[in-house]
């Protein structure tokens, strides 16, 4: 165990050095890596942000039913007793005019409008879910929508849930295209780090095949070469990140303008730590194979058959 | 100790370096594997130590079948063996020092025994005054008794040095091979491949001579 813990230490310390010997081309290398991983990962806190503005609203479909704003408390309940003995409604909420009016004012960026109003502009209205069987597509929603405007009082119903749907699918879109974009970088990652350990292992080549020759294991000589991988990987990841930080500060500046115009304090986020972590885990990780299939391919090329 | 059984050895292209070859080296021998240039003792000797596999026959190795041996098990055979190439191998962008703690970086020596063991190897091949040297700095026979001393570092039962004095003056040659006759001495079995029959008259010692791939003691 002693042996095995001094020859890691040996290891990382030897994979150090190189990094050491060679900055500039190590740097270069971390750029490279950086600038790759920073495009999925900052597609993703964009996508993260989106999410948890689609995440208040309501993917299920619902229907908005408005009165007319003349309309009396009587008539609502009558259409209220309707709605709830209609066999296609699953859930019925009454929304008074005066909620809906603290809701509005409760909203960023309209409470002064709502303040300069002189009479309360909002009807009555309900917030109709059908039932999932009168819910699967848009036709029977459509019918269930004509329904409810027949009835007295009624003066408009809105299908609500399609532009959360259309957001949500745009959503998932981008997020397959990141994880597409994602992969590829992966791959040109693996590619970078396994073309600079190949140039490593050639500046190294007597040395790895005469430690061979006289007893190394294939474990010993792939040691350093697995650090220096993951060592190199792990810097991209952190240059990663740093590039990511730096790009989402700049931006800021201009969604901070935007946001204040709509009296909002939305900005881009930075990755969650553990997002964050993820992303140089992932980048040391990839640097680590690229270096095991370098290193394994020289190997079994030197090995007599 | 090392015994070959029809030892052929075919290389692509179809040509045979090694044909048939049976010997056998007890535990203690010093022997000469004598033969022109051509003849087959490097191949020979490379099998040993399973640089080159043989395309047939047994070859035992302090009982060990080395053509069968798994890759994974070629380390830990040839760290039982002391081989000293034609070209030396040695490293040239360290010391002396650091050449013959290579192997031991990957034994389980700590690093003070290790140090100790590097710096006995040096005094026995009597390098130990330059152990500070880069090894382009030594002459040709000082940079082969490094070659010895990298081999022995380890304290193999078997040395094996394939045309160790091929580029050396009478004297050094004659210096070198004194070091094989030391260790030797000392129970260490030693295969020594050479074509220079002046060197092997000085030495009355076994030889095995190949000719063409083939074998005649």
């Amino acid at each position: 165990m002693r042996t095995w813990l001094r020859q890691h230490r040996q290891a990382i310390a030897a994979a150090f050095a190189k990094l050491a010997a060679q900055k500039s081309a190590a740097l270069l290398n971390a750029l490279v890596i950086g600038i790759a991983l920073s495009l999925p990962a900052g597609g993703y806190a964009v996508l993260s942000s989106l999410r948890n503005v689609t995440q208040g609203a309501s993917l299920e479909p619902q229907l908005s039913v408005f009165l007319r704003t003349e309309a009396k408390r009587a008539e609502a309940d009558a259409v209220g007793a309707r709605l709830k003995g209609d066999a296609r409604v699953g859930e019925v909420r009454f929304v008074p005019r005066e909620q809906a009016l603290k809701e509005l004012q409760a909203t960023e960026g309209l409470a002064e409008v709502v303040a300069a109003l002189n009479r309360n502009p909002l009807p009555d209205a309900f917030v109709v879910r059908p039932k999932i069987a009168h819910s699967a597509d848009a036709a029977t929603l459509d019918a269930l929508a004509k329904d409810l405007r027949t009835l007295p009082g009624v003066a408009h119903v809105q299908v609500d849930s399609a532009w959360a749907r259309r957001l949500g699918a745009l959503a998932g879109t981008a997020r397959l295209a990141i994880a597409l974009l994602a992969t590829l970088l992966a791959f040109g990652l693996v590619a970078i780090t396994f073309n600079t350990i190949r140039l490593q292992i050639l500046t190294q080549r007597a040395e790895i095949e005469i430690s061979k020759l006289i007893g190394a294991t294939d474990a010993f000589i792939r040691r350093p070469f697995f650090y220096l991988g993951a060592l190199q990987g792990l810097s991209g990841g952190i240059l990663a990140l740093a590039i990511l930080w730096g790009s989402l500060a700049a931006l800021n500046v201009g969604v901070a303008e935007l946001a204040a115009s709509y009296g909002s304090g939305f900005r881009l986020p930075f990755l969650a730590p553990g997002d964050a972590l993820a992303v140089v885990l992932f980048s040391a990780g990839l640097g680590w194979f690229g270096a095991y299939l370098s290193v394994s391919k020289y190997l079994l090329e030197i090995e007599p058959k | 100790m090392i015994s070959f059984s029809a030892v052929v050895k075919r290389y692509p292209g179809g040509q045979e370096a090694l044909q048939g070859v049976s010997f056998s080296i007890e535990p203690g021998e010093f022997a000469f594997i004598a033969g022109h240039s051509g003849a087959g003792k490097s191949t020979l000797l490379k099998l040993i130590p399973a640089i080159e596999r043989p395309s047939a026959g047994a070859i035992l190795v302090n009982g060990q079948n080395v053509g069968s041996l798994k890759r994974s098990a070629l380390p830990y055979l040839r760290r039982n063996l002391g081989l000293v190439f034609q070209d030396q191998k040695l490293l040239y962008d360290r010391s002396v020092y650091d050449n013959v703690m290579l192997p031991l970086a990957f034994g389980e020596l700590g690093a003070r025994e290790a140090a100790g063991r590097a710096r006995a190897a040096l005094e026995k091949v009597g390098l130990l005054a330059r152990e500070k040297a880069n090894p382009i700095q030594l002459s040709g026979g000082e940079q082969q008794r490094l070659a010895i001393a990298r081999a022995v570092v380890n304290r193999p039962s078997v040395l094996i040095a394939d045309e160790p004095t091929a580029n050396l003056d009478a004297d050094s040659a004659a210096a070198v091979l004194e070091i094989f006759a030391a260790f030797n001495q000392v129970g260490v079995t030693v295969l020594v491949a050479t074509h220079d029959e002046a060197l092997i008259g000085r030495f009355a010692k076994r030889v095995l001579r190949l000719t063409r791939g083939k074998l005649a003691e």
